[in-house]
C-alpha cells in the first residue's frame, strides 16, 4: 500500500496535458479563417473563392503539424498559445488576400500582392516553431549564450546601416536585402536580446536590487550598475536616430525596463526608465523631422493636413493618419463586412502597418475588440507562463517576450488608432511581412517551451527503500 | 519575482484596455463625424458603387449610368440630351457634387433613402444588387424640345406649366451645359468644370428658376388683375381716365408710350397695344399696398416656391414710393420675376383664377417600380375671381388676335398672350429683355401656360420685339403640348 504524495505546487499527480483542448481549439482556429476567406470571396465576386480548399487544407496542415510536434515534444505546454497564434495568422492571411484584390491598390506601382508570400512565410514560421521545439529541449540552455546573444542582437540591429545591405524603405532603415528577400532584423533581434537581458539580469539582479542608496523614497542604483541601462538607452536612441525606427527603439527600451523591474523588484527602475524615455523622446523629437511629422499627425491629423506644406513628409503622414481614422470611423460598431470596406484608401502600407484599420473598417468595433482580446489572451498566457516558470531565467525570458509582444501590439494598434504617435511597426501575425511572422512564431515556440517546462509535473520522488521497510509490517 | 510579474500583468491589461477604450471612442463616439467627414471619399464611392436610379420623362430615362474602369467610382452618370434637360435634372458628379433633382432626390436615386428601407431589406435577403429608385417627372419631352430648340443660340429661358394641375411641362435655359461633361473624375471632367464656371455666359445658371428679370409689359396682366379685383375697372371696354402724356405721381417725369392712342384708352385696348400710361395710372389708383397684395397672391415675394428645386424669389417691392409703384406696375423699376413666376401668373389666369402649386416631380418609384410617393396637384392661392380671370383671358386673347402678340396665334386654337420688352441697365443702355407669356385653350380649359424670356434681343424698345422674338418660341411649346393631347 504505497501512497504517492505530491509536493509540487502545480497540478495533481497526472497533470492534464490539455493537448485535446488544444486540438479542439485549433479546429476553431482553422475553421474561422476559412469562413472569413469564403466571406471575402462572396463579398467581392459573389462566388466561392477558388483557393478556399487549398487555403483551408494549407492552414489545417500547418496547424496539424504544429500540434503534433507540441503533443510529442512539449506535452504539458499551454493549450491556448498555438490556437491563438494560428487564428491570428489565418485571419491575417485572409485580410492580406482581401487587400490584394483591391483594384485601387493594384493600380499603385509600389504595391505587390502579398498573400502568397505571406502563406510561404507562415509555413516558414511554423517550421521555425517546430525547430524551436525540437532543438530547444530546455530553455535554460540559452543561458549559456547570454553574451553571444548580445553580440548577435547588436549585429542584427546594426545590419540595416551597412551600406549595400540595408534598404531604406519609406523612410525607415530597418530592412536588409538578401537575394530577393528583404528581412527586418529587428524582429529577430527582439528575441535574441531577450535572451541576453534574461541571462544578464538573472546574474546581476541582486547587485542591481540591493546595492543602492535610498533617496527621496527611491532606491537609486550605484553608478556602475547604471551602466547597462544607460547602454541600452543609448542604443535605442541610436536606432531611432540612424534607422528612423521609433517602434523598435521603444520596444527594446520598454522590454528592458520591464525585465529590470521584474528582476530587481524595485519600482525605482520604472521611474528611472520613464524619465529616460521622456528625455530621449524630447531630444529625438527636436531633431528628427521623421518623428516630428508623426507627432504632428498624431496631435491633429485633420488640422495638420491643411497646414503642412504640400509634398512634404509631414503631409503624407497626416494624410495617412486621417485616412486611417476615417477608415475606423466608417466601420462603426459592426463594420461594413469583410471585403466591403474601403480601407485600401489608406495607400501603400494598407496590408502591413495599417492592416488593423481594415479590421476596424470591415469588422467594426466588435471585430477590433475581438482581435484585441486575442492579443490580450496571448499576452496573458505569456505572463502566466512567466508566473508558473520555476527558474528565474525562464521567468525573465517569458516576461520579456510577453512584455515585448504586449508593447508591440500596443504601439502598433495605439499608433494606428491615433492613441499614440505612429511608429511604423507591424501587427504581430496580422500584417504582411515575412520577418515579423517568422519571428513571432519563434516567440510563440519559446513561450510554449517555457510553459511546458513550467507545467510539467515534477517527477515523483523515488521510493525510499528505508521508508518501505518501516511501513511494511512483517509477519 | 512574482509580485512584479503580477504588476506587469496588470500593466499589460491596462495597455489592452487603453486600446479598447480608444477604439470605442473612435468607432462608436466619433464614428458619425468621421464617416461623414468631408475628406472621407467613402460616401461618394458608395454613391457611385452601383447604378444610380434614373430621372424619367415621358416614360423614358433622360439619365443613365455607365460602368467605368475607374478603381474609385464604379459607375458614372450619363445624360441623354444633357444640355436640354440640365435645368431639370441638374448634375451628379463624382467629384463636384450634385444639384437640383440629382441632389434633392439623391436618397431615392442612390437607393439610400429610408423610403427604400423595405426594398433594401428584401434585396438583402434575395441577394440582389443594390439599385437606386427612379424619379418620374411631370415634364413633356416635346414641349421641352420645342422650348430648347426655340431658344437655340439665344440666351434665355422658358417655363411652361399645366394650369389645371401646376405640373411643370417645360423648363429650358440657354446657353446650357452638358452635365455628362464633368460627371467623372478625370482631367477632362475637371477642365470642363473649370471652364463652365469661368464662362461669363453662366451656362450653369438655371435661368428658368434661378434668374430674375424685370418682367416689363407682361406684368401689366397683374396690374390689370389688381385693378379688376379692387374695383378700379368694372368694364374693360370703358375708357379709362388717362391723360397723354401721363406724368408719374410726385414727379415731373412723363410716362413714355410706344403705342399711339393711349389717351383714355380702355383697359382692353391698353392691353392690346400695351399702353404704359394706362397701367402706370391704374397701378397708382390701386395703391401700392393693394398691388403688393395681388402680386404676392400670384407668388411674388415668396422665397419658398419649391418645385422641389427652389425658385428664386420674384420681387414686387413692398416699400417703394408712389412713382416707383407706378413704374413697377408696368414691370419696370424694382419689379423682377423669374420665368417660372410669369408662367404661374399666366397659369392662374388661364385656370380661372386658381393658382396651382408648380411641381415637376410626379412620383418616386422604387427599383422594383413600386410607387413610393405620388405627388398630387395642390392649390396655392386664388389671386383673382373666376369672373375677373375670364375678363383677363378675353383681353389676353385679344392681344393675340389683334394686338402685339399675333405671332403666337395658332389656327383653330384660342390663344391668349402678352408681350413685354423690359429695359435694363443704366439709362436703359443694355439690350432689353424680350418677354412673352401665353396660354392655349381648348374646350375644357387650358392645358398649357408658357413664359418665355430672351435676354439678348437685338431689337430695341418696342413691344413688338417681345412678340417677335419670344412669341414664336411660346407658340412652338404650346403646339407641342396641344399635339400631345
Amino acid at each position: 500500500m504505497s501512497v504517492v504524495t505530491n509536493t509540487t505546487t502545480i497540478g495533481a499527480i497526472d497533470a492534464p496535458s490539455r493537448r485535446n483542448t488544444e486540438l479542439m481549439l485549433l479546429g476553431f482556429a482553422v475553421a474561422i479563417p476559412v469562413f472569413a476567406y469564403i466571406n471575402v470571396g462572396l463579398a467581392l465576386d459573389g462566388e466561392l473563392p477558388a483557393g478556399v480548399i487549398g487555403y483551408g487544407l494549407g492552414l489545417g496542415l500547418l496547424a496539424g503539424v504544429a500540434h503534433i510536434v507540441v503533443r510529442r515534444f512539449a506535452k504539458y505546454a499551454d493549450p491556448l498559445l498555438l490556437p491563438l497564434a494560428t487564428l491570428l495568422n489565418g485571419l491575417g492571411l485572409v485580410l492580406i488576400w482581401r487587400l490584394d484584390q483591391s483594384p485601387r491598390l493594384m493600380a499603385r506601382s509600389d504595391f505587390a500582392p502579398q498573400a502568397t508570400n505571406q502563406l510561404m512565410y507562415s509555413a516558414l514560421g511554423i517550421a521555425l516553431f517546430v525547430g524551436v521545439l525540437l532543438v530547444l529541449k530546455d530553455h535554460r540552455v540559452l543561458q549559456r549564450f547570454t553574451y553571444i546573444s548580445m553580440a548577435v542582437a547588436m549585429v542584427l540591429l546594426v545590419l540595416p546601416l551597412v551600406p549595400g545591405l540595408g534598404a531604406d524603405v519609406f523612410g525607415a532603415k530597418i530592412w536588409i536585402r538578401v537575394g530577393g528577400f528583404s528581412i527586418q532584423p529587428g524582429e529577430f533581434a527582439k528575441i535574441v536580446i531577450a535572451v541576453f537581458f534574461s541571462g544578464y539580469l538573472m546574474v546581476k539582479r541582486d547587485a542591481l536590487a540591493l546595492a543602492s542608496r535610498r533617496f527621496m523614497g527611491l532606491y537609486l542604483p550605484r553608478g556602475r550598475d547604471l551602466g547597462p541601462i544607460l547602454t541600452i538607452w543609448a542604443m535605442s536612441l541610436l536606432i531611432l536616430v540612424f534607422e528612423n525606427d521609433l517602434g523598435t527603439s521603444l520596444l527594446f527600451f520598454g522590454m528592458f525596463v520591464i525585465m529590470l523591474y521584474v528582476a530587481t523588484e524595485r519600482t525605482s527602475w520604472i521611474v528611472i526608465g520613464l524619465l529616460m524615455s521622456a528625455g530621449g523622446a524630447v531630444v529625438v523629437a527636436s531633431f528628427a523631422s521623421h518623428v516630428q511629422s508623426r507627432v504632428a499627425a498624431w496631435i491633429d491629423p485633420f488640422g495638420c493636413l491643411e497646414t503642412a506644406p504640400a509634398g512634404s513628409n509631414m503631409i503624407n503622414a497626416c494624410d495617412q493618419m486621417t485616412q486611417v481614422l476615417m477608415s475606423f470611423g466608417s466601420g462603426g460598431v459592426i463594420g461594413t463586412g469583410l471585403g466591403q470596406g474601403n480601407s485600401d484608401l489608406i495607400s501603400f502600407a494598407a496590408n502591413s502597418d495599417f492592416i488593423f484599420a481594415t479590421v476596424g473598417e470591415e469588422l467594426g468595433l466588435t471585430g477590433v475588440m475581438a482581435f484585441l482580446l486575442l492579443y490580450g489572451l496571448i499576452i496573458e498566457r505569456g505572463v502566466r507562463t512567466a508566473l508558473a516558470a520555476r527558474d528565474p531565467f525562464g521567468k525573465l525570458f517569458a516576461i520579456g517576450l510577453s512584455g515585448a509582444f504586449a508593447l508591440q501590439v500596443f504601439v502598433v494598434a495605439g499608433g494606428v488608432m491615433g492613441l499614440i504617435p505612429l511608429t511604423g511597426m507591424t501587427m504581430p501575425f496580422l500584417a504582411a511581412g515575412g520577418s515579423s511572422v517568422i519571428a513571432n512564431w519563434a516567440l510563440i515556440g519559446i513561450l510554449i517551451r517555457i510553459s511546458d517546462t513550467a507545467r510539467r509535473p515534477a517527477p515523483a520522488p523515488a521510493p525510499s527503500p528505508d521508508a518501505e521497510m518501516t511501513q511494511v509490517v512483517r509477519p | 519575482m512574482n509580485k512584479p510579474l503580477r504588476r506587469i500583468a496588470i500593466f499589460c491589461g491596462i495597455l489592452v484596455l487603453a486600446l479598447m477604450i480608444r477604439d470605442n471612442w473612435l468607432q462608436y463616439v466619433r464614428a458619425d463625424e468621421l464617416n461623414t467627414h468631408k475628406l472621407n471619399k467613402r460616401v461618394e464611392i458608395e454613391r457611385y458603387a452601383h447604378e444610380r436610379g434614373n430621372i424619367i420623362v415621358d416614360g423614358k430615362a433622360v439619365t443613365g449610368s455607365v460602368e467605368t474602369d475607374d478603381s474609385y467610382y464604379k459607375y458614372k452618370r450619363t445624360y441623354t440630351d444633357g444640355p436640354m434637360w440640365a435645368p431639370v435634372t441638374g448634375y451628379a458628379s463624382q467629384v463636384f457634387g450634385a444639384n437640383q433633382i440629382e441632389k434633392l432626390e439623391d436618397g431615392i436615386l442612390s437607393g439610400n433613402s429610408d423610403q427604400l428601407f423595405f426594398d433594401r431589406t428584401m434585396a438583402m435577403f434575395t441577394g440582389d444588387k443594390k439599385k437606386g429608385g427612379n424619379v418620374v417627372t411631370t415634364l413633356n419631352g416635346k414641349a421641352q424640345k420645342a422650348a430648347f430648340e426655340g431658344l437655340g443660340k439665344k440666351k434665355g429661358a422658358v417655363a411652361a406649366i399645366d394650369p389645371k394641375t401646376g405640373r411643370i411641362l417645360a423648363l429650358a435655359s440657354t446657353p446650357s451645359y452638358d452635365p455628362s461633361s464633368f460627371a467623372g473624375r478625370l482631367k477632362d471632367d475637371e477642365k470642363a468644370w473649370v471652364s463652365l464656371n469661368k464662362d461669363t455666359d453662366k451656362p450653369m445658371l438655371n435661368r428658368a428658376l434661378r434668374e430674375t428679370y424685370p418682367p416689363g409689359s407682361t406684368f401689366k396682366v397683374v396690374t390689370a388683375a389688381a385693378a379688376l379685383e379692387n374695383g378700379k375697372v368694372d368694364d374693360i371696354d370703358a375708357p379709362t381716365d388717362t391723360p397723354e402724356p401721363y406724368i408719374l405721381p410726385g414727379t415731373q417725369t412723363p410716362m413714355v408710350n410706344h403705342a399711339s392712342g393711349c389717351e383714355n384708352a380702355s383697359l382692353n385696348r391698353a392691353m392690346e397695344v400695351s399702353c404704359n400710361s394706362v397701367f402706370a395710372k391704374l397701378g397708382d389708383d390701386v395703391t401700392r399696398d393693394k398691388m403688393v397684395e395681388t402680386a404676392e397672391e400670384f407668388g411674388f415675394n415668396n422665397g419658398e416656391i419649391d418645385t422641389p428645386v427652389r425658385a428664386a424669389s420674384s420681387v414686387y417691392d413692398r416699400n417703394m414710393s408712389r412713382d416707383g409703384n407706378a413704374q413697377s406696375s408696368i414691370g419696370q423699376f424694382n419689379t423682377a420675376a423669374t420665368p417660372l413666376q410669369m408662367a404661374m401668373v399666366t397659369a392662374a389666369i388661364a385656370n380661372d383664377g386658381k393658382l396651382m402649386k408648380p411641381y415637376m416631380i410626379d412620383s418616386l418609384v422604387s427599383p422594383d417600380l413600386d410607387t413610393i410617393q405620388q405627388n398630387e396637384p395642390e392649390e396655392m392661392s386664388r389671386p383673382i375671381s373666376a369672373e375677373n380671370a375670364q375678363l383677363l383671358q378675353k383681353m389676353m386673347e385679344n392681344v393675340v388676335e389683334r394686338g402685339t402678340g399675333s405671332n403666337a396665334a395658332i389656327p383653330g386654337v384660342k390663344v391668349g398672350g402678352k408681350t413685354g420688352t423690359a429695359q435694363h441697365g443704366e439709362n436703359n443702355s443694355k439690350n432689353p429683355y424680350a418677354w412673352f407669356i401665353s396660354y392655349a385653350k381648348g374646350a375644357d380649359g387650358s392645358p398649357v401656360a408658357v413664359a418665355v424670356v430672351v435676354e439678348d434681343s437685338e431689337a430695341r424698345r418696342d413691344d413688338i420685339s417681345g412678340g417677335g422674338l419670344a412669341a414664336p418660341i411660346a407658340k412652338a411649346v404650346m403646339k407641342a403640348v396641344l399635339s400631345d393631347k
